[in-house]
């Protein structure tokens, strides 16, 4: 071997192992597909709803996702720091960054594969028609990639304290509020009870483009420093 | 600048006391909202210079990053201390604000306080960081990563609040754009400068007083070869021994 | 004194008063407390000085005395 690998290789190379584990030990998104079809149940009874439309809909939605997205977050590193991948990076002569954006890559995946089961669901419990699920898509996948940039950017840190499973969902929670608040103003409008509703659809896609990118460049930027030793 | 702390000290009082001399007996009512506007020449200058300093925090967690100096993290951890610190009291006169104002002590509808709650949560946050990372020096980097992201975080939270505010709603609070005569101008500026050197003040306050305690560390460390009782707070933020 | 007395503004004794008076009071009240509290560390940061101070000036008279004795003996 010569050249050290490109960053774009190892990414890839990253990325292939997390998702052939994942596939492997089914650890991460069936537990997410459970999590969120219980917790749709949970809120038929809590808002006393069979039907939801408009705020209620994106609201029920989105924070399940979201509460799924921390369960998947929670566990994101945990294999580096029990298995020494965080040492195995810092030694290789490749740059470190490749670990974020693998990790935050593989949240992504894995909150698409979870839509793919949970918004079926969504519909089949509460929805009464689909037509406001295809622009909802846009948003869902931007906000995807918010969950997965900042999850993978925060979650080094949790992982390495001592308060783990705490400290994850208490900065996050703060730090993606406003995609939330972007989503749900573009999801209450999509699933409004009188059809799709584009009131400024393409602010609230610019905001959470905005934010995922911002985001992106901050874990780029900075993501090395929670490398060292 | 390097201002000593006594002028500093002075400089606030001075400010200050003639910033509130000035909205009592100086700036006339507001002709909207009367004798309750006089609020905003306290609250809104502890807001902006609460978020300034969350922001000045990030820079210093940058120079941190970047020079692994204790220095900048223990400016840094201070910084957002005296922000956290102007952030309850921002909340607390907003609150008094909306009770003088519509009778409630809370109300979504204005999103700057809004935005300035969800950013005092997060930074509210940086405390349980620390203490759960015992390790000095991780704590202090991963403090910078997170002080570095929280600093980008505020302008786009703000951003974003405004933007999910209904465009039938209109700002109630008249800020700093809409309406100020001259006089308002004059006692906001002073108002402003006082909150500033206050924060400054404080902030050096602090930092003076850390890195003495940690001189002490260091001479009973010397002498006797014992650590001193420092307690629960002792754990968590850099000793800044220089 | 007199002129400042009939200078100062009519303070409306209806609740717009009150809660302009809060607000500036709670800052108040914050300030004071945290001088309060800097000003109890400032006491022991002087109390640990006072003992470290203390403890250095009897090493130095024990180690002095100790060379006392080698000249003597």
């Amino acid at each position: 071997m010569n050249a050290p690998p490109s960053t774009r290789a190892v990414i890839a190379t990253l990325l292939g192992k997390d998702l052939r584990v994942e596939l492997r030990t089914l650890q991460s998104v069936p537990a997410m597909v459970l999590f969120s079809t219980t917790i749709y149940v949970i809120f038929r009874f809590g808002l006393d709803r069979t039907e939801l439309a408009g705020p209620l809909a994106a609201g029920v939605l989105l924070v399940t996702i979201l509460f799924a997205a921390l369960l998947a977050i929670n566990r994101l590193f945990v294999a580096e720091r029990e298995q020494g991948g965080f040492e195995a990076i810092r030694l290789a002569p490749v740059d470190g960054t490749a670990l974020f954006f693998a990790k935050a890559a593989a949240l992504v995946v894995y909150l698409v594969a979870l839509e793919v089961v949970a918004l079926p669901v969504f519909w089949l419990f509460f929805l009464d028609s689909g037509e406001g699920l295809l622009p909802l898509l846009p948003v869902l996948l931007l906000l995807d990639v918010a969950f997965a940039v900042t999850g993978a950017l925060i979650s080094p840190i949790a992982t390495n304290s001592t308060a783990r499973d705490l400290i994850g969902p208490l900065i996050l929670l703060p730090l993606l509020v406003p995609p939330m608040i972007a989503a749900s103003a573009a999801g209450q409008r999509v699933l409004a009870a009188a059809g799709p509703d584009y009131d400024r659809y393409g602010t609230w896609l610019g905001i959470l483009g905005l934010y995922d990118l911002i985001f992106l460049l901050i874990g780029w930027a900075v993501f090395d420093f929670l490398l060292e030793d | 600048m390097n201002l000593s702390l006594r002028v500093l000290a002075v400089a606030t009082a001075v400010l200050i006391g003639v910033g509130f001399a000035l909205v009592f007996f100086y700036v006339p009512n507001e002709a909207d909202q009367g004798f309750i506007q006089k609020i905003f020449y306290l609250h809104v200058p502890l807001a902006v210079i609460a978020l300034g300093g969350f922001v000045l925090a990030g820079i210093h967690a940058i120079r941190h990053l970047r020079t692994g100096d204790p220095v900048h993290d223990a400016r840094a951890y201070v910084s957002i201390h005296t922000s956290v610190i102007f952030g309850v009291a921002v909340l607390i006169t907003g609150a008094i604000w909306a009770k003088a104002s519509w009778g409630r002590w809370w109300v979504w509808d204005e999103p700057t306080l809004v935005s300035f709650l969800i950013v005092f949560l997060l930074y509210a946050t940086y405390y349980p960081l620390r203490y759960a990372i015992p390790d000095r020096e991780r704590q202090g980097r991963y403090a910078s990563v997170f002080a570095i992201t929280a600093g980008a975080f505020v302008p786009l939270n703000f951003m974003a609040v405004r933007a999910a505010e209904s465009l039938v709603h209109p700002r109630t609070f008249a800020t700093a754009d809409g309406g100020l005569t001259g006089k308002m101008w004059l006692t906001f500026l002073v108002c402003f400068a006082g909150m500033a050197a206050l924060w400054w003040t404080l902030v050096r306050f602090e930092l003076t007083a850390k890195r003495t305690s940690g001189q002490i560390s260091r001479l009973r460390r010397a002498l006797d070869g014992t650590a001193p009782a420092g307690g629960v707070a002792a754990r968590i933020a850099p000793g800044a021994t220089r | 004194m007199i002129a400042l007395l009939a200078e100062t503004p009519a303070l409306p004794l209806d609740e717009a008063g009150e809660y302009v008076a809060a607000a500036y009071i709670v800052f108040v009240v914050l300030l004071v407390i945290y001088v309060g509290l800097m000003a109890a560390k400032l006491a022991r940061i002087s109390r640990d000085l006072e003992e470290l101070a203390t403890l250095a000036e009897s090493k130095q008279q024990a180690a002095s005395n100790e060379q006392r004795e080698k000249v003597a003996s």
